[in-house]
This record gives C-alpha cells, structure tokens and sequence, in this order.
C-alpha cells in the first residue's frame, strides 16, 4: 500500500552512515596535517632549475650597464624585478642594500615597466643596490620570465639557471633561512 | 598592568572552566543536584573574566600601549577611535578572545535562562560548553596570548590592515563570530543529550530557538562580508568562493538543515539522530572554519598570519572534539528511538529533501575547497578551484531546492497531499512562467538559465504569498475572518514565510547580476567619456594627494549622465596607507531602483590618464535585501513565544487558549 508510513531508512539507528562519517572525518585530519607541513604561499616556478630565458636590455642610465643573459653566467646572482611605483619594493630596497654590501652575490636589477626619471629618483633617494640595471619599459622581458607583479627575486647559479624564487619582497626570514644558505652552497 | 590583568582574567577563566567541565557533569551522573548547581556560578565566572580580558585588550588598544605586542602590530596612533575598537579582533590572537567572549556569553545564557531546563541536561550542557572554553583558552595562553609585551616599546604601531579599516568590517567580525561559535550551543545540546541517552520535544524546543539566533547573526556577518567585499575590494564582484568566504558558507548551509530538522524533533519527534549528527557537523564546520583561516593550509585574501604550531593545536582541538562527538554519537545514537513515522510526501518529508539538498550542497563546496589541499597533500600539482566549479555545481542543487521551498510548508505534517498543494501554487507557477518568457522577450532570448532562474524566483515568492493566503483563507472566508486569522497566525509562522520570501529576493538578485551585469573598462584622462547601460560617463578630473587621518588619496570626480541630464557625480577614490604601504580602493555606488551603477579608481596618472573600471549590476541590491528578509524573519521567528527562551512554563498564565478558532493554522508552523 502507498500510503503505508515509511521510515526514512537514512535516519534509523544501526547503519553504516555514521561509521562512515568517522571515517571520512579521519581522512580529513590526515589531510589536514599534510597539508600543515606544506607552505601554501610558495609559488612554483616553472622556470625552476631552467636556464634563464635569454634577453638583452638596455641600461636604464649611461652610469650603469645594462642587463643580458651572459651577464648571468659565471658567479651567483640575484635578479631583483623592480619599479619606482611599487609600494612593497621600498620596504625590500634595505634588505638589498646589505646583499649588495654583504657581497655574497652579485645583485643586478631589472626595472619592470617603470619610467626612466621616476626609477632613477627612487635610486637616488634610497640608495642602488645593483651593479646593473637592465630597463624593461615595456614589460616583454618579465613575460618570459614568468613575472606576476613586482617584486619578485630570483637566485641564479654560476651557470645561469634559475635556482630560486621569491614572488613579492624579500622577507627577513626567508633571506636568512633559505636564500643565503643556497647561496653558500651555489659558491661550493 | 592593564595587560597583565587581563592576562591574569584569561587563566581566571580557565580556572573557572576546569571547574565548570568536571563538576557538574560528575554531579549529573551522580544526580547529585548541589554539584550540579556549580555549573551556574562557574558559566558566570567564566563569562566575567573573559570579559575582563576582552575589555583589558580593548584599553589596551584605545590607550594605544605599544608595549603590548599585539597592539603595536596592528594599531597606530593616528588611527580614528571606531578603529582603535575595531582592531581589538582585527587579528588572530584578538579575535580569538572574541571568540571565547562570545562562547562564555552563550554559556552564561544558558546560566541564566536556563530555569526550566531539567538539572541534570543542564549541567551537561554547560560542563560540554567549558570543555571547548578549555580548549580554546590553552589555545590563545600557550600559542596566541594577545598581552605579551616587549621592550623597547616602538615610538608607534604598524597599523592595522587598512582593508580592515571600514565601519563594514569593524562590526562583521563579532556578527559572524555569534553565528560560528552560536553552533556551540546545538553541539553542546546534542552532546548532553548523547551522554543522557535521551532527545525529547523539549530538548529540541531547546536548541531551536538558539540555534535559529546563531543563524540570524551568521546570516548578517556572511552578508555584510559580502557587501564590505563588493564595495572595498573593488573588483566588482559580491562572492568569489574563497576558501574563507567558503568556511563560513558551509556553517551556513548545515545549519540551515538543522533548523529545519529540529522543528521535526519539536514536532513530531522524528530524525532525532540526524537532527543530532546535524548539530554536531554545523559545529565542526565553524571549528574547521577557524582552522582553515587560521593554519595558512589554504591560501586566502583574508588569511591571518600563520604560525604552524597554532595550526597543529587547532587541528589537535578539531580532531578531538568532533571524533569524539562522532564516536559518541555511533555509540550512542542507536538508543534513541526513532520516533514518529511518516509518509515520503508530507512535511517531513519535504524537510528530509531540504535537508539531504543542502547537505548535499555543502559536501559541494567542502570539496571545492578543500581539492587544492587534498591534491597538493597528495603531492600533486599545486592548483586553485574557482568560481566555475562552484557556479555549475551549486546551481543545480540550489535550483530543485528552490523549487521545493515554496510546495514544502504547504504538505501536511505525516501525510501531505502533493496534488492538492501544486492545485493551490497554480497562481504562483502561471506567474513564474510569465515572468520567466517575460525575462526572455526583454532580453532578446538572453541566457535561458537567466530567465529560468527569474522564474523560479517569482515561483519561489509568489508560491510564499500563496501559502500566507492559505493560512488565512483569503477570498474564501469574509475578509474580518482572513484579519482575524493573521492576528492569531504565530510569529514563527511569519518568520519563515519572510526568510523564504529573502530567499526569492537574493536568488532574483544573484540571478539578474551573474547574468545582466555589464562593464566598462578604460583608460581615461579628465574629459574623456564612457558609455554603460544607457548612462553616460564623463571624468570631471582626479585630484591627487588628498590626506586623511592616516592615508594619502588619489580621488574621481565622474559625472554619470542619463539623457544628457547630469544625475550625480561618482567619486571613487584610491587610498595609500604608508604605515602598511597597501592601497585600498574606495568605490563609488549610486543605487537608482533596485540597481547599481559602480565606479572603481584603478592606477594613472595626468599624462596617460587612469584606469577607471565601471559597472553595472541589476538587482545587486536584491541579493542583500533578500539577506536582510531572511534574518528579519529568523527575527519574527525568535520573538514567538514558543520559541523565547523560558517561555513553555513561564508565559504560560498569558497564552491564548490554543486557539481554538483556527486549528489549521495553531497546530503548525
């Protein structure tokens, strides 16, 4: 008969429904805990362990030469991607200036879709950490290096591959734990 | 001092729940009623020192003591007063004492109103209630105290995230918070009922009525979220399914099923371990919530700072209380009976199909979520899922939802006549299609869906109206009748006939902007115009290096002209705050009927000009308008008096005769 009250067989006691809920939720913690070993905000790069792309940019003032790919090779160095109008970069220009003092590796710049006189004023009033600057005015070269915003820093080896990445400004941390110490072992 | 004060009134307060978590349950299980008495005096206790502690930071902040940590990290002097309040939970450690405030205020409820709970469910529902206060105060004394000090203290604060600095978001916290942590009481609830073996009418007239108040706030926090990111972010969208945004969604939908089971338990006793497992998933949900934002294992615009150690104690927290409540509740939940029995088409039937949709449209969005981190445990790629998933799998199962509200409170409890409640939606469903082919001819055949969802709108709104008119037997009976009728109608009754209407709303709302929105982007120097959705835009100019109390602006003058008539001027500004060297944008909104016209200030200068981004969005305001109706209703719903808290003995010397009148319309609600 249709009109027999029917239980809803979801509801009853004794089934395999809460058994499995536990389960699940268990699966969920495991997760969880992977995932609390991992660092979310690490960007991969698919540049990674790549030869750096090949380019060639003009200097950005007769004072300092420009930037190109062979300048890359044969010692450390540190590409920083910059820009005058970039709030984040001042707060990271410091932290460049010591590298630049410190030694350890060649800093050189690329300054990313900026204006000549506003991006040399910036390094008038805080000081230029790079050895060179290579003017990238129209953005082209921060393509094929994968550039999302700036800054963005990259270590390169002393044959010219991309060993790593730093996507927004350098912390102090991160320098100490991760960067220096690659750099060390990128000298061996 | 101040600071140590109010460090010393959160150990306070775990004192206090230590006692308030073991004697009161032992005295329950001993039925030994002065041991259970304990458990008021030491909710009250609880309530105070951790209110202590909350004003102790509050001082803190307002008297600018860059002493204290916290307060240097995320205050500043030159700061307006609101923001000095509003940046006491402006981060991690601060918001989580609000947390706990808001924990030990619904204890403290319980403690107060709870007279004419019996003793014993009582007691375990406030020693379950101090077991998570315990939890989370070890959890804020050991990895996030908000009183630490240091020397030197800075000469100023770092400020606090400007993005957080709008009137919107300094309240939305604390109104989410109420919704989250109010789910406590549902677990609580069904924890005490857990340990006594025992769910009954009563115990759901209990956690109804609290857990419609903890829906009502997180309703308005979610909705004020979304406005404060329509209008502060700039980017013209009300919802992106962020993992945050996400983590309080899912609290939302779960809870949404237990209010409507828990009115099955009230009724007719029936679903009772569901309604249980229900109360017991909406809590674990919030706490997931606070760990997801809290543990950075999901990227999130709004993540706060992350520190691992504070991820491994929450996740610690979560694994302990919800597989122990799950394994309790396999133990015990067999026990409890299953109580009354109905028919597939009744009511409760209606309210299971409600309840299997939206749980089925939270496992949705649980795994839209949480697959970036499923996939990059498992050592995959590192990927995003965005708003497409989430658009083509949500609709479908919020669609039939839709569908169902306006046929569901039509069916007769047990056994309901589905022919006869479609017989009596005839109007409702003869309006949707008008309005559904009315859609398709304005828009020239736009999108079919579009039109679709309009239609269920109406359908949804109309077949509301349809039910009020059933109730009060309008055109049928003489009209003094149908008034007399609505006076005696229970407020609960109106309550849930406005928030399906808000529902109609927001679904029209979300429905006309997906689909109808249309924008502009341009770059553009002062006297160049722009053209959207039959207005005329022209920038007057952009004056540069305006200052406020702690920011540089950039601001718009753009005059939005309709027929060649000037009807307002748009000032959209760009902010600058140094302290924190982040921008933030202030849009400009001009409303006319139910639509927005929204301007957005991007980068520029005189030379090139600036980028202006302007919208248009249909019946945007529709989808918080809706928002409001649904709150307003859980609201309605809250103040009948079977619902108030103490009501079923103490109201009863003024309650009308059952309404003898109007059987139909006193027997259910």
């Amino acid at each position: 008969m249709t009109d027999q009250p029917a239980r809803a067989a979801l509801f009853r006691g004794r089934s395999l429904f809460p058994v499995l809920a536990i389960a699940i939720f268990a699966v969920i913690v495991v997760f969880f805990a992977v995932g609390l070993t991992k660092d979310s905000r690490k960007l991969p790069s698919a540049l990674l362990d790549q030869p750096a792309p090949g380019f060639d940019l003009p200097p950005l003032t007769s004072a300092l030469p420009g930037l190109k790919t062979v300048d890359l090779q044969g010692r450390v160095s540190l590409v920083n991607v910059w820009a005058s109008w970039c709030g984040p970069c001042r707060v990271e220009h410091p932290l460049l200036m010591r590298l630049a003092r410190d030694g350890r590796a060649e800093v050189v710049g690329i300054n990313w879709k900026d204006k000549k006189d506003d991006a040399e004023n910036f390094l008038k009033e805080l000081g230029n950490p790079y050895a060179r600057i290579g003017f990238d005015a129209s953005g082209r070269v921060g393509i094929d290096w994968g550039v999302y915003g700036v800054p963005e820093t990259y270590v390169i080896d002393r044959e010219g591959r991309i060993r790593y990445k730093v996507v927004g400004p350098i912390m102090p941390d991160e320098l100490k734990d991760s960067i220096l110490p690659l750099i060390e072992s990128l000298k061996k | 001092m101040i600071a140590e004060l109010g460090h010393f009134a959160l150990i306070l307060a775990l004192v206090a729940a230590l006692v308030q978590g073991s004697v009161p349950m032992i005295g329950a299980s001993r039925n030994d009623r002065a041991w259970m008495a304990v458990a008021r005096p030491a909710a009250l206790g609880q309530a105070g020192a951790v209110a202590l502690a909350f004003f102790a930071l509050m001082w803190c902040h307002i008297a600018s003591d860059f002493s204290v940590m916290a307060v240097a990290a995320n205050s500043n002097s030159q700061m307006p007063l609101i923001y000095k309040i509003s940046s006491t939970w402006g981060y991690h450690e601060g918001s989580m004492v609000l947390w706990v405030l808001i924990l030990a205020i619904y204890g403290a409820a319980v403690a107060l109103f709870g007279d004419n709970l019996p003793p014993a469910l009582r007691a375990r529902v406030l020693a379950v209630q101090a077991w998570i206060a315990i939890g989370f105060l070890l959890f804020i004394l050991f990895t996030s105290n908000p009183f630490l000090r240091m020397t030197p203290a800075p000469a100023d604060g770092r400020d606090l995230n400007p993005l957080l600095q709008d009137p919107g978001l300094a309240i939305h916290p604390p109104f989410l918070y109420f919704g989250y942590v109010g789910f406590s009481m549902a677990f609580s609830f069904a924890i005490a009922a857990l340990i006594e073996g025992r769910v009954d009418a009563a115990w759901a007239r209990w956690v109804r009525p609290w857990t419609l108040l903890a829906w009502c706030f997180l309703t308005a926090g979610i909705a004020m979220g979304s406005y404060w990111a329509y209008y502060e972010l700039g980017w013209g969208g009300w919802w992106f399914w962020d993992p945050v945004e996400n983590a309080s969604f899912m609290p939302w939908l779960i809870g949404t099923a237990l209010l409507h089971s828990a009115s099955v338990v009230e009724k007719r006793d029936a679903l009772k371990s569901w309604t249980i497992l229900l109360a017991i998933i909406a809590f674990s949900l919030s706490l997931m919530g606070t760990f997801l934002v809290r543990s950075g294992v999901l990227t999130s615009v709004h993540a706060f700072a992350t520190d691992p150690a504070r991820g491994v104690f929450i996740l610690g927290l979560l694994a302990i209380t919800t597989g122990g409540a799950l394994v309790l509740y396999v133990w015990r939940a067999p026990g409890m009976g299953t109580g009354g029995l109905f028919a597939p088409v009744s009511r409760e039937g209606a309210l299971v199909l409600n309840n299997l949709l939206l749980a089925t449209a939270c496992a949705t969005v649980f795994l839209g979520t949480l697959y970036p981190l499923f996939l990059d445990a498992l050592g995959g790629d590192k990927v995003s899922v965005g708003a497409p998933f989430f658009n083509a799998t949500f609709a479908p199962i919020m669609a039939p939802l839709v569908a169902a509200m306006a046929v569901g409170p039509l069916l007769a409890w047990k056994r309901g006549d589905l022919f006869g409640a479609l017989q009596r939606l005839y109007a409702a469903l003869a309006i949707a299609i008008v309005v559904g082919l009315a859609t398709l001819y304005l828009t020239r055949g736009g999108p079919v869906l579009a039109a679709f969802g309009m239609a269920l709108a109406a359908w949804l709104f109309f077949g509301t109206l349809s039910e009020l008119a059933e109730r009060l037997r309008l055109f049928r009976v003489p009209l003094s009748d149908s008034i007399q009728r609505a006076a005696i109608l229970p407020r609960a009754a109106y309550g849930m006939l406005i928030a399906h209407a808000g529902m109609a709303f927001t679904v029209a709302g979300v429905t006309a902007t997906s689909a109808w929105e249309t924008e502009s982007i341009s770059s553009m120097r002062p006297g160049d115009r722009a053209a959207l959705a039959g207005n005329e835009f022209v920038l007057l100019d952009v004056r540069q290096d305006l200052q406020g109390p702690n920011y540089t602006a950039e601001q718009a003058g753009i005059s939005v002209l309709r027929n060649g008539k000037e009807i307002a001027v748009l000032e959209p500004a760009k902010r600058f705050y140094p302290v924190q060297r982040q921008a933030t944008n202030e849009t400009a909104i001009l409303t006319t009927g139910f639509s927005d016209v929204y301007a957005a200030l991007g980068d520029g200068n005189p030379q090139s000009g600036w980028t202006v981004r302007l919208y248009y969005k249909p019946l945007v305001t529709w989808i918080w308008l809706g928002a409001a109706l649904m709150v307003a209703g859980g609201a309605v719903s809250l103040s009948d008096r079977r619902h108030r808290v103490g009501a079923p003995s103490r109201g009863q010397p003024r309650t009308r005769p059952r309404a003898s009148a109007a059987p139909a319309a006193a027997s259910d609600d």
